[in-house]
């Protein structure tokens, strides 16, 4: 149990910066999410915490203590690699007791913990077997099991799900939430979807290009998103952004773009009032395009439909408006077939705006 | 494996590999005639490594390159030295390459003909395949009874250390590990 913090991380493979200027602090018992798109850096910050990466400048605190130089072994952390990296020559009792054992733990407590943590996991009958008699979802297991025997101050968990399959995954995910409760242990968790760092992070970190983009809960991004990145890579399927005008007129601001024009409430107009640029770029969540029986002036968009793609409990529409593709989301009971005109109605409380120049939000 | 240069090395191993004995045995003939070793098996001990082991290195290169790197960090995490990863994790999992390699070694060694016929002229010293040629072939005289016979007998160690090693062998020969 401890709490981790980085302090001004930064790292660099040759001309490429991978992470930079990296601030986070992580309290005690959090499981915080490392999330971003293919070379963001998250993989390499959490190596950097492993120990398995050198600190080109800045600090890593573990406990208060400045662990910079201290090697992998001696920070008390266990971390869960995407291909699991078990050792194919021991049995899963020897995977998970090899730590202890190098560790010099009596023998009858490894037996202890090797067979408690089995039956957290549900791999206790699997405890001779050599990994390659595994399945997928079985060698995660052991994976995780390996990690917990140690009792660590920190769990690292490097995309361990990514190769699993859909359903596997969305049960893994439950697992290691209720094992997270269980243990009352910080956690740090790196992957590239979305849908897990939503669901498992009581602490999202967005990543981008060696950069934090935002840190929040799931919720706070999802609806306050810092950037137009964040906006974009948080919730599925993606927000759908428009670049338009700020028109002020007659009984209020609108925003005008390619063929429609829309009424902004009041209270977000005066917000937007002090922005001096005339062009914004603007974004909307599928679920806040909802269809309109009619034309209202000021009010619906005219699109049409391009492919329908219904999931059952709701149906995705795939629209054009002029050049650009937006998605809606629809009740499964929607009545538009492709190559036919819609109207939907933006939920104009929900739409957010972005500065053209820099991607900032601006409301 | 993934140090600085290690790829130049590698391929300076290669083709240091590619130069053909029948070049090399001059200078390393005036090296054995300084060392006094001539016409000892000691000259064979001492030669036969210059060929092996770039061989074998160029061979176990691949087996270890083929281990993940995840592994020897995992175990580094779990609380072991570099030189405890490399005996307990690294070495079990090239195992059949390095049998591969030992056996190659043997087979190569044993079958060798320039440098044992150069360095060994005393007929009780002689290997196998030298022996079989300069003693029992006499002119165009061939002795093919005793010739056969030896050709016979050289070939039975081989023999016995393939079919011993096969099981690893044929494991080594088609890729270390899968998983």
């Amino acid at each position: 149990m401890a709490k981790v913090v980085m302090e001004k991380l930064n790292k660099h493979f040759g001309e490429v910066k991978a992470v930079r200027d990296f601030d986070l602090e992580i309290p005690d018992k959090e499981f915080v999410v490392l999330v971003g798109p293919s070379g963001c850096g998250k993989t390499t910050t959490l190596r950097m915490v492993a120990g398995l990466e050198d600190i080109t400048s800045g600090n890593i605190y573990i406990d208060d203590k400045i662990v910079n130089q201290l090697p992998p072994k001696d920070r008390d952390i266990a971390m869960v690699f995407q291909n699991y990296a078990l050792y194919p020559h021991m049995t899963v009792y020897q995977n998970m007791a090899f730590g202890l054992t190098l560790r010099k733990f009596p023998k009858a407590e490894i037996k202890q913990r090797v067979k408690e943590a089995a039956e957290i996991l549900n791999i206790g009958e699997l405890l001779e077997r050599k990994p390659k008699a595994l399945s997928g979802g079985q060698r995660q297991r052991v994976a995780v099991g390996r990690a917990i025997v140690r009792k660590p101050k920190v769990f690292l968990f490097d995309e361990p799900l990514s190769n699993l399959d859909a359903k596997l995954r969305v049960q893994m995910r439950v697992e290691l939430k209720k094992l997270h409760d269980r243990l009352q242990t910080t956690i740090i968790y790196v992957t590239h979807d979305q849908v897990e760092a939503m669901t498992m992070g009581d602490c999202i970190v967005v990543m981008k290009d060696g950069l934090k983009q935002q840190v929040g809960a799931p919720l706070e991004l999802y609806f306050r998103p810092a950037n137009k990145f964040v906006a974009g890579f948080i919730g599925s399927p993606a927000m759908n952004f428009m670049e338009g005008e700020l028109l002020s007129e007659q009984g209020g601001l609108f925003l005008q773009t390619m063929g429609f024009k829309l009424k902004i409430p009041a209270d977000k107009a005066a917000k937007l009032k002090s922005y001096p640029e005339k062009r914004v770029i603007f974004g909307i969540r599928p679920e806040d395009l909802p269809e309109a029986p009619a034309s209202i002036p000021n009010e619906t968009i005219e699109v049409m439909v391009e492919v329908l793609e219904p999931l059952g409990s709701e149906v995705y529409l795939d629209v054009k408006v002029g050049e650009t593709s937006l998605i809606a989301r629809a009740e499964p009971t929607t009545k538009a077939k492709p190559h036919f005109k819609l109207y939907l109605q933006p939920v104009l409380e929900n739409v957010r705006f972005f500065s053209i120049r820099d991607e900032r939000a601006l409301l | 494996m993934r140090f600085r240069g290690s790829g130049p090395i590698g391929i300076s191993i290669f083709f240091g590999y590619l130069v053909p004995p029948t070049i090399l045995f001059i200078p390393l003939a005036t090296i054995i005639f300084q060392l006094k070793i001539w016409d000892s098996l000691w000259s064979l001990v001492l030669i036969y490594p210059t060929f092996l082991i770039p061989f074998c290195t160029w061979l176990l290169m691949g087996y270890f390159k083929s281990i993940p790197k995840e592994m020897e960090e995992c175990a580094m995490i779990d609380g072991a030295s570099r030189l405890r990863v490399f005996w307990q994790i690294v070495v079990p999992l090239a195992l059949p390459g390095i049998l591969s390699a030992g056996i190659f070694a043997f087979t190569l060694s044993w079958n060798e003909y320039l440098y044992a016929l150069t360095f060994i002229s005393t007929t009780t010293l002689k290997t196998a395949p030298v022996g079989l040629i300069t003693e029992l072939v006499r002119g165009d005289v061939y002795h093919w009874g005793p010739l056969m016979t030896g050709a016979l007998l050289a070939s039975v160690p081989v023999a016995l250390v393939y079919s011993f090693f096969v099981e690893h062998y044929v494991a080594g020969m088609t890729g270390a590990l899968k998983e």
